[in-house]
């Protein structure tokens, strides 16, 4: 069911009436229910990997839980009569044994996530390198189902075991509960990658009809449509016509499709997850937000913290800061540095911890080497700006233009076409040819290339680029806006007619221009797939 | 109180904004393609027709109401449309029969060759024109194809929203009313292709007609049967698309075994004195205006002297209805001729995009 | 304590690490300077901070910092 259909559109409504229309205590069980009926829908066979992964991690979770509360109960009773050692030794004894159910039931879970999504890849691989040694047995692929959202549920699960075993909150005591933390419907496709933490705080609780809450989760809903219809949805033609003809659509328009596709996987993934967002809170859910208008971003570090940011806060806290802060990398940071000098030793297990962090989320995105060089290629443009740091210093030191408003929007351009370039990978078919591409927005590119005719070739008019176009304006104007505070607010402060005309205005404009229906064939959000 | 009157003003507004897109976005079937508007214009005129023909183009371009009154006084009317499938039909005449019960209802077969939906923009002009009623929900559940939805049919404009781009000045001048493209829905055409090296038919892996075609024209059998209406089965004249013999042995034993009467019209295409070099406007396809009155010449007669159609002229109210429609008619053949004359074709120079 | 401010400076000269309370939840220090800083007291106190008390509670301030370097140095005894 996607989220742009007929069917999530009635299905979001009937949950809806049902949802206040229950007493509150049951509120809870009913989205659980809801949300295995939305999967249920997708496709009956997913349930039970999703199952699996609730349950286990239920499990193990509770597990740990119980008996770190009674081993702190047994040690505070005991500490006294024991040595120093001794208490050591019991507190490892303990430790060991929460790290062996812990241990088993993530890489239970990560294996499941591997195998559904990573065999075939493998196995291409496998079969390149037998290829390669001129042998002809070649290993056969596999037909596996890939459950719809595993990246993200997987990911969310496992941040709660983590947490558990790290003793940052107790166990969820109550399954079904669990169950919904893991499976909550609108986040479900496309994440964000939830935090049990933050979203147990409004999961859970009974939500009374409030307008004012209701409201602002149908204006975020109407927004995220508006940004997918109108604007991702359209622009994709030219991006899909683009990305098929390589050897037509080079030089230039290599460039302009890298500048399409920034501008469409931006809406499109903003815009659903706006849905997401909008859809929790009509029913007083609090989602974490995940973007921070990141195509402002002065640097590729800043704009990671802005893009995306549930998934690379879960990289850095389960990722990045366990493998650099452990015992390993200590040992290593001191060789390196007793070998290498104090200022490039200690950038060794950095480094080498945020190669592994990016070669992860290359992979997680998805099973392809498009997207590990795409990651790693993330990895070394934030080696270099770290590097070059102390040259900006120096050059700011001579240079007075740091804060000025073209500085900003220099930095501001750069890290948009850093990034566009990058996403290069995410576009060809592979990467040999995506190198090839962006050679030639270098080597090809002319004014003589440039023709108005070949735009409309790819597939769209003159009036969808115009439509386009100021769908942008309207993005960035409220992103502008935005800056100083919730543009949903500022809409509320305004007298009735104002906000009638708001409203309706952006309802009329996506009934209207949005790229949907017959002849626009339903288009999956790009970051399903993932 | 204000409140109230605050809410209720704003949800006046809303919906009265998208009733306005809605029907300015619409298509209006005005120029270029007339056959969309033809369904929509039965509801505009006096009803209590005697013979009502419900089918496809083998109708609506080959049968003249005008013609039929004016030489046999019968009263009559064509609910064509252009792939009309055979399910659209059975509601197109159960909706009929609802509103003015006719003695006769003509369909024609060729409809039988289509077992599943067709094309998306031919249900469109079918059942857009239709007024509500559980005819024409009937008629959207079978027609839709698998792309279709029928909440697309309740609110039109989640169809049509894409045409903001193709508006022209016919989306004003029609906003409110629509000029008549038919006459009691005969299209006509007056212009002459003639019909050279038809093809024969190829030949077809099943010639059987489908079940759901059938379990179709089961349920217009009876549907006549329960209301008293004489169904008569009719097979065009018209030489494609091709009619083969497997098909028509099958109509046969259907008309045989319902008891039902079956006129093959390209059996009587000497007594009808159909000459292809003449009759045609798009070789073969359907007749133009000459072809057309020499099939209603013959199925006049027929109507009147085997099916006792009476001739209904000297009624008052009739007769100036039809003064009208011929007046229409004739000012439509005297334009297509001096088109004709000046451009080579049919449509004038506005019409030609 | 002291120490423990050069640490700091020598990450971010620019910033006057004694009086600052919002090193993490301001944006001043990165997940890069976290794991530099943990390496450098890891060198400097010989305590070893896992993964799970990078949280931003422990790391906004040099205060806090040296509360959980202090903690660790106490559960050692």
């Amino acid at each position: 069911m996607l989220f742009t259909s007929y069917e999530f559109l009635g299905f979001l409504l009937v949950v809806f009436i049902m949802y206040y229309l229950l007493p509150g205590r049951a509120q809870w069980s009913f989205l659980l229910l809801a949300s295995y009926t939305f999967y249920f829908m997708a496709d009956p066979r997913y349930l039970i990997f999703i199952a699996i992964t609730t349950v286990s991690t239920y499990l193990a979770a509770k597990n740990i839980s119980e008996k770190k509360q009674s081993f702190d109960i047994w040690f505070k009773e005991h500490k006294k009569e024991m040595e120093k050692e001794e208490r050591k030794a019991v507190k490892a004894k303990e430790h060991a044994a929460e790290k062996k159910i812990f241990l088993c039931c993530l890489l239970f879970n990560l294996g499941i996530l591997a195998v559904t999504k990573y065999t075939n890849f493998t196995i291409a691989n496998i079969n390149s390198i037998i290829g390669a040694f001129g042998n002809q047995g070649t290993l056969s692929f596999v037909d596996l189902v890939i459950p719809m959202g595993i990246s993200f549920y997987t990911f969310q699960s496992m941040g709660y075991l983590i947490d558990v075993y790290n003793g940052k909150f107790e166990a969820q005591k109550n399954p079904f509960k669990f169950a919904l933390f893991v499976s909550f419907f609108p986040q479900l496709v496309q994440g964000p990658i939830s935090r049990y933490a933050d979203l147990s705080q409004t999961l859970f609780e009974e939500h009374r009809f409030d307008w004012k809450t209701v409201s602002f989760g149908l204006e975020r809903i109407m927004w995220g449509f508006f940004k997918k219809l109108v604007i991702a949805d359209r622009i994709l033609v030219a991006v899909q016509a683009i990305i098929a003809s390589p050897d037509t659509y080079n030089g230039f328009y290599a460039f302009a499709g890298a500048m399409f596709y920034a501008l469409e996987l931006y809406a499109d993934f903003t815009g659903g997850i706006d849905i997401t967002i909008g859809v929790a809170e009509t029913m007083g859910i609090k989602v974490t937000e995940n973007f921070r208008r990141p195509y402002f971003s002065k640097n590729i570090k800043e704009y990671w913290n802005r893009w995306h940011i549930t998934m690379g806060t879960w990289f850095t806290d389960y990722i990045f800061y366990p493998i650099s802060a452990s015992q390993f990398m200590m040992k290593l940071s001191k060789k390196s540095r007793a070998r290498l000098g104090n200022n490039l030793g200690k950038r060794v297990p950095v480094y080498l911890s945020s190669f592994i962090v990016w070669f992860t989320t290359g992979i997680w995105h998805g099973a392809s080497w498009n997207f590990i060089v795409w990651g790693l290629g993330n990895f070394v443009v934030i080696m270099i700006s770290q590097e070059l740091e102390p040259f900006y210093r120096w050059f700011h030191s001579k240079v007075n233009v740091d804060g000025t408003f073209g500085w900003k929007l220099f930095q501001v351009i750069r890290t948009v076409l850093i990034m566009s370039s990058l996403r290069m990978f995410d576009c060809y078919r592979d990467v040999p040819l995506t190198f090839k591409m962006f050679g030639s927005i270098f080597t090809k590119s002319s004014l003589s290339q440039l023709n108005a005719d070949a735009f409309i070739g790819m597939g769209l008019e003159a009036h969808d680029y115009a439509v386009v176009f100021i769908g942008m304006l309207v993005l960035v104007v409220v992103s502008l806006v935005q800056r100083s505070g919730s543009v949903r607010g500022k809409i509320a402060a305004q007298a009735a007619p104002v906000r009638f005309i708001a409203w309706y205005g952006l309802f009329m404009a996506t009934l209207i221009f949005g790229a949907y229906g017959i002849g626009y064939s339903a288009s999956q959000f790009i970051y399903n797939q993932f | 109180m204000k409140k109230l009157l605050a809410i209720i003003l704003t949800l006046f507004i809303a919906v009265a904004g998208l009733a306005f897109t809605t029907r300015l976005l619409e298509p209006k079937y005005m120029s270029g393609v007339l056959e969309g508007a033809m369904i929509k214009e039965y509801y505009d005129d006096p009803t209590d027709h005697n013979v009502v023909f419900i089918g496809d183009c083998e109708l609506y371009e080959n049968v003249s109401p005008v013609y039929l009154w004016e030489n046999f006084g019968i009263n009559s009317y064509i609910r064509g449309s252009a792939q009309q499938l055979i399910w659209q039909s059975y509601y197109l005449a159960e909706e009929t029969i609802k509103t003015e019960h006719p003695d006769i209802i003509v369909f024609n077969v060729l409809s039988m060759k289509y077992n599943e939906p067709q094309k998306e923009a031919y249900n469109r002009m079918t059942i857009d024109g239709m007024r509500w009623s559980s005819s024409k929900i009937g008629s959207i559940k079978a027609s839709m194809t698998e792309e279709e939805h029928f909440i697309d049919y309740v609110f039109p404009l989640l169809r049509y929203h894409r045409r903001w781009s193709d508006l022209n000045s016919d989306d004003l001048t029609y906003f409110t009313h629509s000029d008549k493209v038919t006459f009691n829905g005969y299209y006509m055409r007056v212009d002459v292709k003639p019909a050279e090296n038809i093809p024969e038919g190829k030949p077809l892996a099943d010639y059987q007609f489908g079940d759901n075609a059938y379990a179709y024209l089961d349920k217009l059998t009876k549907l006549c049967k329960d209301n008293d209406v004489q169904l008569i089965l009719v097979k065009a004249p018209t030489l494609y698309p091709y009619w083969y013999d497997q098909w028509e042995e099958q109509i046969v034993d259907y008309a045989a075994a319902n008891d039902l009467p079956y006129i093959n019209f390209l059996d009587l295409q000497d007594e009808m004195g159909i000459d292809w070099t003449k009759d045609t406007y798009d070789g073969g396809l359907h007749l133009n205006l000459a072809g057309a009155e020499k099939m209603s010449q013959y199925f006049g007669q027929v109507l009147s002297e085997e099916f006792n159609v009476p001739d209904r002229r000297g009624e008052a109210e009739l007769d100036s209805y039809w003064k009208q429609v011929s007046e229409r008619y004739n000012a439509e053949i005297e334009r297509q001729n001096t088109n004709l004359k000046l451009y080579g074709t049919v449509h004038g120079p506005e019409e030609n995009e | 304590m002291n120490e423990l401010i050069e640490i700091l400076s020598d990450l971010h000269p620019e910033v006057d690490f004694t009086t600052e309370k919002g090193l993490v939840t301001g944006g001043i220090l990165d997940s890069f300077d976290i794991v530099s800083l943990i390496s450098e007291i890891n060198e400097e106190f010989d305590v070893t901070i896992g993964a799970a008390e990078l949280t931003p509670e422990n790391f906004d301030s040099a205060e806090t910092i040296y509360a959980l370097i202090k903690a660790k140095l106490d559960d050692e005894d």
